[in-house]
């Protein structure tokens, strides 16, 4: 994204055109991440229902994975994931990338 | 046709407010500004108006509101004074970094501790840095024809702005004045075209997102500029509102400060009194003149620095003191304004009138009397006064 001067922007900090957020990316907070393992998974979509972030990614209704951009590793997927499948674990970002 | 009435300070600007129909106010009432809204709200029940009139728990809330209704692209009004602005204060600043064109009413008042209803400054000197135009009132006249200026000027500019008047002594005190017609005022005030609504489901925008380090500066640096280039519109719409109504309007004006040779500078109600001490000076033939400040924000420095650089000494009248040891905000802005010349009046500050107790003509002539004695010793012994105080 190129950076603008204050003669570029619009006033008053307003943005002018809306899902801006989608090119922000925050997924740096993170220190946990979800890890899912797609043999348990039963594609019950109740991780994708929950997630704050919409970072659950679904593609003809089936969990393709997670959106790392933007996902914050809250675990509320790994902890909405029904209790008999426990198909997502949350994973410290230090092992993760060394 | 003018229409001649008499009418108190707040009951010019709530009939200014009827005459502009705003789409929206959003009010909690505080002496001595509550017959402001309260007016406002009859003419609203009465059905006189066309405006959502929003009765908020707080004034905090009320200016919370104003700040959704002009983001949302309303024309949006409210009134307040000494601890409502106070109570304001976070917001006041959302709604100037918003750039919403949002216009109060702003009735001079003292702030507590201890507690006072009566005029001073301390509330809207309190505010002169959260970024809104501020405009002081001599009478209810000026008052009323502030009112719709503001208008204007807060569209033009994307800043709100407040338009102020002295409690009780303008705000419950009658004079004789002229209306102009509802046509008139909505002719000159136009209709409001906001460029961005958040209502507008076709172009959504998000309103108030936060910045970091990245972009912050960069959007202050664009409300700093606004404030910086406001004065040429503020003169510009003066001008245009003197054509329709007979009544010139200036950042600052003068009062036989022309050939003066002292002059004190004030702000708001003070002006009419001094005005009559100086015809009974000049009829001694002293040579006394006045300054009024009438925009406060943005702060006239040239303008003040061009009038008042003849001059050989000046008294600065603060209705509020910064408690900074340091004297009023006036005294300091105008000092700084003054530096620039290469060659300088001298100077005394008049800390008066806190908590309301009277400037009568008796405590100005004494002003003007020590004015001449500076003068002719060409220097001064005390800096800050304190005028009309016990010790
Ligand atoms: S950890 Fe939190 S943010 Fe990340 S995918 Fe799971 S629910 Fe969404
Ligand atoms: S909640 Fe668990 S089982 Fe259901 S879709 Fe998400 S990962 Fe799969």
């Amino acid at each position: 994204m190129k950076i603008l001067g204050w003669k570029e922007l619009p006033i008053g900090g307003l943005i002018l055109e809306g899902g801006t957020a989608a090119q922000y990316i925050t997924g740096g907070w993170r220190t946990m991440r979800p890890v899912i393992d797609t043999a348990k998974c039963i594609n019950c979509l109740t991780c994708w229902c929950y997630c704050p972030d919409s970072s659950i990614k679904v593609e003809n209704e089936k969990i393709t994975g997670f959106d790392l951009d933007h996902c914050k590793g809250c675990g509320i997927c790994a902890k909405e994931c029904p209790p008999k499948v426990q198909a997502i674990k949350m994973v410290a970002e230090s092992e993760v990338r060394g | 046709m003018a229409k001649r009435v008499a009418m108190t300070g707040n009951e010019a600007m709530a009939e200014a407010m009827r005459q502009i129909n705003p789409d929206v106010v959003a009010a909690y009432p505080i002496t001595p500004a509550t017959e402001v809204v309260q007016i406002f709200s009859s003419f609203v029940a009465d059905g006189l108006v066309n405006t959502e009139f929003v009765n908020a728990e707080s004034e905090h809330s009320a200016m919370s509101a104003c700040i959704g209704s002009a983001a949302a692209g309303a024309r949006t009004m409210t009134s307040t004074a000494s601890q409502g602005l106070a109570l304001m204060w976070e917001m006041l600043y959302i709604a100037s970094g918003l750039r919403l064109p949002i216009v109060m009413a702003e009735i001079n008042r003292a702030l507590s501790a201890p507690i006072n209803i009566h005029c001073d400054h301390s509330d809207t000197m309190g505010a002169r840095d959260c970024g809104w135009i501020q405009i002081f009132s001599e009478n209810a006249q000026e008052a009323y024809d502030n009112m719709i200026q503001a208008i204007r000027i807060a569209e033009k500019v994307l800043l709100p702005v407040m338009v102020t008047t002295d409690g009780f002594i303008i705000s419950h005190g009658m004079e004789t004045m002229e209306l102009l017609s509802d046509d008139e005022v909505g002719g000159f005030i136009g209709e409001y075209k906001p460029q961005h609504s958040i209502l507008d489901v076709e172009n959504p925008i998000t309103v108030g997102a936060i910045d970091f380090t990245d972009y912050y500066f960069e959007h202050k640096r664009q409300q700093i500029e606004a404030m910086n280039t406001a004065i040429p519109h503020i003169l510009e719409i003066g001008k245009e509102f003197a054509q329709l109504s007979g009544r010139s309007y200036e950042l600052v004006e003068g009062y036989m400060l022309e050939d003066a040779e002292i002059a004190i500078v004030a702000l708001g109600s003070t002006i009419g009194t001094a005005m009559v001490v100086i015809d009974e000076l000049r009829d001694k033939g002293i040579k006394a003149g006045l300054l009024k400040i009438r925009v406060f924000r943005p702060f006239p420095a040239k303008e003040i620095a061009a009038a008042l650089q003849h001059l050989k000494s000046i008294a600065i009248m603060d209705r509020s003191d910064s408690v900074n040891a340091g004297g009023g905000p006036l005294f300091t802005e105008i000092l700084a304004a003054l530096y620039p010349l290469s060659v300088r009046p001298l100077v005394v500050n008049y800390i008066y009138g806190l908590g309301g107790r009277d400037m009568d003509m008796e405590r100005i002539q004494g002003v003007y009397q020590d004015l001449q004695k500076i003068a002719a010793a060409a220097s001064i012994d005390q800096p800050i006064k304190y005028l009309g105080v016990r010790e």
